[in-house]
């Protein structure tokens, strides 16, 4: 029952989190926007089409985007929702998650360097290179979060009975959480990063990557870059959400309204600032890794 | 033991007749290759049998050579587990050799080649079983010496000459330092044999961990005494390069970890010191691979970035011993001797993989390179297994022996009472090991990216061709060793606890430290990795179906690569390595001093303009070769005694016989 529910919910929330995302856009800038499921209808229709193939690419352009859904799917499976243990949860799930992250990464890249294009390959080079910076960031907040929880599961690490952690390392979680949500918006190429609406293509990280992809295969990548942002608010609400009310569905949603309103806040960001420049991308995530770090040392002995 | 010995002889034997044979027959090196084949299958034979049956094995007779010292070998878990790549390493060489330096292509250096090829595998093998210093020294200057001559094979190159000469140089200069540690050794215990544990004191402990990080630490090539490894790596032809990455730089470590056993309660600085190495090395050795142009360099570079992990995961079983924790001595050695084999299957992979592409293409440049996958589809696919390998990616299987690391690196966080550890010093390498991997990921993304995909950048490209079929072969045979290590790991654990155990026995602080070693089956969840390794290949077969249901070939449409509105791109216009390396290596600036010359603007109608970049190796640039120099203006003072005259020679024996007769003794 809990893996169903978990499995729905990584089926159907994340191209959710995009509606959401783009209808509180839509409300800054004075506009109606697009339906809240109009990512569902992208996608559905984007399944349904015919596809273009460059006849430069190979066998890996095809496969790119095959293996970074499944290694993001797989990784959704390690991470605890709610107070409910994830499906698959053992000790030192947390290296697999990151790991998985990593595969999706690696073959998205290959895909875009397969098509030869000076642009896609500067989206990948720059993509690779600020996944560099932001993957110790990651590993400093787990560090801290495995030490309050004395586990290397993700399900104990984010899950169960994480509130008594703020009550000990709270300087140290509000370090990480910082840090993670910079992380987040890196990683997912919102804005400071990146702008998922620009129009430019030497501006661009993860959107230029995947320019030649069409059809059904844009609409994995779509879905794939939907659930790999909805694992990092996951994350994040994880931290930010450590109550137990003791009904399972309240949890839920409790859970989900979470995403939502962390969603609704990426939104704002995005209205509101502009895009840092290319180069001071690593200085952000450089403080997003010294503020984990300081979690550390704030963490109790 | 017996099939051991001959396998040893076989395998040291198998270019000698070759070596006599003539120049342009294709029987020599057949006959090398069969011998070096059948020697490696007996000694793999023996080392499977001794993991079946597990006796500890001794053997030891008088020598005639050395009066002070006996003729002693052994095996135990240790070596077994060392011998085991040695064997198959040369095994997959031999054979991958016969096409990639056919005899009559080279019939100045095959021979050579073949010859010294047989020797440097027999000792290594004998150095792992050696069980005093006088063997094991037997065994290291063949092993080195027979190397200088197989990275020299193509001596009449300047580049590989000097390649040759800095490697002999680097490799003497780490046998002067074992020298001394063993002769401290003997000093100490007044016996060539190992010592025995315990024996030694505190202090004198310090200096020999001293001197054998140093020595060692040459022929591992950690940082920063990995200046030798770059250019002798991409100068040696690539199966001698896949058996000094994947084999022979192991020697340094097998040379540590083997010192380490007998050595008494380590302080904690000395796990600390290693850690602190481990991380530097990773990090800095990927930030060099990642400015390389040169795809067998920044395969070298990247043999120092594993030696790195190897460190971490050593330096944490040290820890562990020196607060007293079995599971920090488990996992970090268990991982660090994991990550030794798996080296070997995936680095040796890549090198062949490597050998292919220049055997098809005859340059090392990835900016002449491009689009080689279309042409060479099975040599594209062998390297990406081995890239996604070294880059610890699951399911294959870098990615276990990481996870035995991380897994103890976490456990560090648990700081046991009264040990001394204010802060949890060494879980900070954990981080350090996240960003090792994803600097490989970038590494290897953009050197595929370079080598294999998009379009060629030159015509050099046009006429790859696939190797035969006995470069091929061993190159799969890897891919799988590597998808079988990562699926099921549990198979390969039992070996791996095996030496640690071994490892731990001779450890003297504690008799009990062995018998609390739980086996990385039960610390590590071993099963889940194999469940969502299938699972992960289970969800690949499932989407990659549903996608080429999709993408039927009546679904799709041919087009070019969208050119962004611009009318007329080239493949010239590709990123190249240089373009894809430049944010990394500006943030690596510090250490790796690259050189660039860019064009100046001047004028309002821009100029034909070149622009130029290079990652040289810094330690060897601003270090090693301004200190040689000064060195060699130094003893240049000394010429004035060399005269060239025969009665001032006789002069100068009769001064130091003189000397000897007054010496007061």
């Amino acid at each position: 029952m809990q893996v169903a529910i978990h499995v729905l919910t990584v089926i159907l929330a994340p191209l959710l989190l995009r509606g959401v995302i783009n209808k509180t856009k839509a409300w800054f800038a004075g506009r109606v926007g697009p339906p809240l499921l109009q990512p569902y209808y992208d996608v559905i229709r984007l399944l349904q089409k015919d596809s273009v193939i460059s006849t430069t690419t190979t066998w890996i352009f095809r496969a790119g985007p095959a293996v970074s859904l499944a290694a993001v799917l797989l990784a959704a499976m390690l991470l605890p929702f709610g107070r409910e243990t994830a499906p698959a949860s053992f000790a030192g799930d947390v290296f697999l998650f990151v790991y998985l992250l990593a595969l999706g990464r690696f073959f998205l890249a290959l895909a875009a360097l397969d098509t030869g294009s000076a642009f896609e390959g500067m989206g990948a080079t720059r993509e690779l290179s600020f996944a560099v910076l932001a993957e110790p960031a990651l590993f400093f907040g787990f560090l801290v979060t495995a030490r309050l929880s004395h586990s290397l599961s993700l399900s104990q690490m984010l899950g169960e009975s994480f509130d008594q952690h703020w009550q000990t390392g709270g300087a140290s979680l509000v370090l990480v959480l910082v840090s993670w949500f910079i992380v987040l918006l890196a990683e997912n190429s919102r804005i400071p990063f990146d702008d998922p609406n620009t129009h430019l293509e030497l501006t661009m990280i993860h959107e230029v990557m995947v320019l030649d992809h069409s059809g059904p295969a844009l609409g994995m990548i779509l879905y794939g870059a939907a659930v790999k942002l909805f694992l990092f608010c996951a994350l994040i609400v994880q931290l930010l959400l450590p109550f137990d009310t003791g009904y399972a569905l309240l949890n839920w949603l409790c859970f989900l309204g979470g995403t939502a309103v962390l969603a609704v806040f990426i939104g704002t960001i995005e209205s509101t600032m502009a895009r840092l420049r290319m180069t001071e991308v690593p200085r952000l995530l450089i403080t997003a890794c010294v503020l984990s770090a300081f979690g550390i040392i704030l963490l109790p002995r | 033991m017996n099939l051991l010995a001959a396998s040893i002889a076989m395998v040291a034997i198998s270019g000698l007749p070759g070596a006599l044979l003539s120049k342009n027959g294709k029987a020599g090196q057949w006959l090398a290759t069969l011998l070096c084949t059948a020697g490696s299958l007996c000694g793999l034979m023996a080392v499977g049998s001794w993991f079946a049956r597990g006796v500890e094995l001794e053997l030891r007779m008088p020598w005639p050579l050395v009066p002070q010292a006996d003729f002693h070998v052994g095996l135990d878990g240790l070596s077994a587990l060392f011998l085991a790549p040695i064997y198959l390493i040369s095994l997959l060489g031999s054979i991958y050799g016969l096409s990639y330096w056919r005899q009559a292509d080279h019939p100045d250096n095959g021979r050579k080649l073949g010859l010294f090829y047989g020797l440097c595998a027999a000792g290594m093998a004998l150095l792992v079983v050696a069980r005093n210093s006088v063997v094991f020294l037997l065994g290291w200057e063949t092993m080195a010496v027979s190397a200088f001559f197989m990275v020299a094979a193509e001596d009449d190159q300047p580049p590989v000459a000097e390649a040759g000469w800095l490697y002999l140089a680097s490799a003497h200069a780490a046998v002067i330092v074992l020298f001394g540690l063993f002769a401290t050794l003997w000093a100490l215990t007044g016996s060539f044999d190992w010592p025995a544990p315990g024996s030694l004191s505190p202090a004198a402990a310090n200096v020999v961990f001293l001197l054998a990080l140093v020595g060692f630490g040459f022929k591992a090539g950690i940082m920063p005494l990995h200046f030798w490894l770059p250019s002798a790596h991409a100068n040696a032809p690539s199966h001698v390069s896949a058996l000094m990455s994947g084999v022979l730089i192991k020697m340094g470590v097998y040379g540590l970890v083997r010192t380490f056993s007998f050595l008494p309660s380590p302080p904690l600085w000395w796990g600390g010191l290693l850690m602190a190495l481990g991380v530097a090395s990773g990090i800095i050795g990927l930030a060099f691979a990642i400015g390389q142009t040169d795809f067998k360099r920044l395969l070298a570079y990247s043999s120092i970035e594993n030696v790195g992990i190897i460190c971490i995961g050593v330096g944490l079983a040290l820890l562990g011993r020196s607060v007293d924790r079995s599971d920090w001595v488990a996992l970090g050695m268990g991982g660090a001797l994991w990550h030794v084999c798996n080296h070997a299957l995936f680095k040796s992979l890549l090198f062949y993989s490597a050998g292919s592409v220049l055997h098809a293409v005859e340059t090392r440049e990835i900016n002449e390179l491009g689009g080689l996958a279309r042409r060479m589809p099975w040599t594209a696919f062998c390297f990406l297994a081995g890239a996604a390998a070294v880059c610890g990616l699951p399911p294959l299987n870098g990615f276990v022996s990481e996870f035995a690391i991380y897994v103890g690196l976490f456990g560090t966080l648990g700081i046991p009472e009264g040990s001394g550890l204010r802060l949890p010093g060494a879980s900070l390498a954990a981080p350090g090991l996240a960003l090792i991997g994803a600097l490989a990921v970038a590494c290897y993304a953009t050197a595929y990216g370079g080598i294999f995909l998009g379009s060629p950048r030159s015509a050099r490209g046009e006429h790859a061709h696939e190797p035969p079929p006995t470069m091929l072969a061993p190159m799969l045979l890897l891919v799988a060793c590597c998808l079988f290590v990562g699926l099921a790991p549990s198979c390969v654990a039992p070996a791996i606890d095996r030496a640690v155990s071994c490892w731990a026995a001779a450890a003297p602080e504690r008799a009990s430290l062995q018998s609390e070693l739980a086996p990385l089956a039960q610390q590590l969840p071993l099963g889940w990795l194999s469940a969502t390794g299938l699972a992960l290949a289970g969800l690949l077969a499932v989407g990659g179906a549903a996608l080429g249901l999709r993408m039927k070939p009546g679904r799709v449409a041919a087009s070019s690569t969208w050119g962004c509105g611009y009318a007329a791109p080239n493949a010239r216009m590709q990123y190249g390595a240089s373009s894809f390396s430049e944010i990394l290596v500006g943030l690596f600036r510090w250490a790796l001093r690259p050189h660039s010359r860019r064009p100046a603007i001047v004028d309002l109608f821009p100029q034909a303009a070149a622009f130029e970049s290079r990652v040289d190796d810094s330690v060897l640039e601003r270090l090693i070769m301004p200190a040689m120099r000064w060195l060699g203006s130094r003893v240049l003072l000394l010429r004035v005694l060399q005269q060239g005259n025969v009665r001032v020679y006789l002069f100068y024996i009769f001064a130091a016989l003189l000397l000897l007769l007054v010496w007061p003794h």
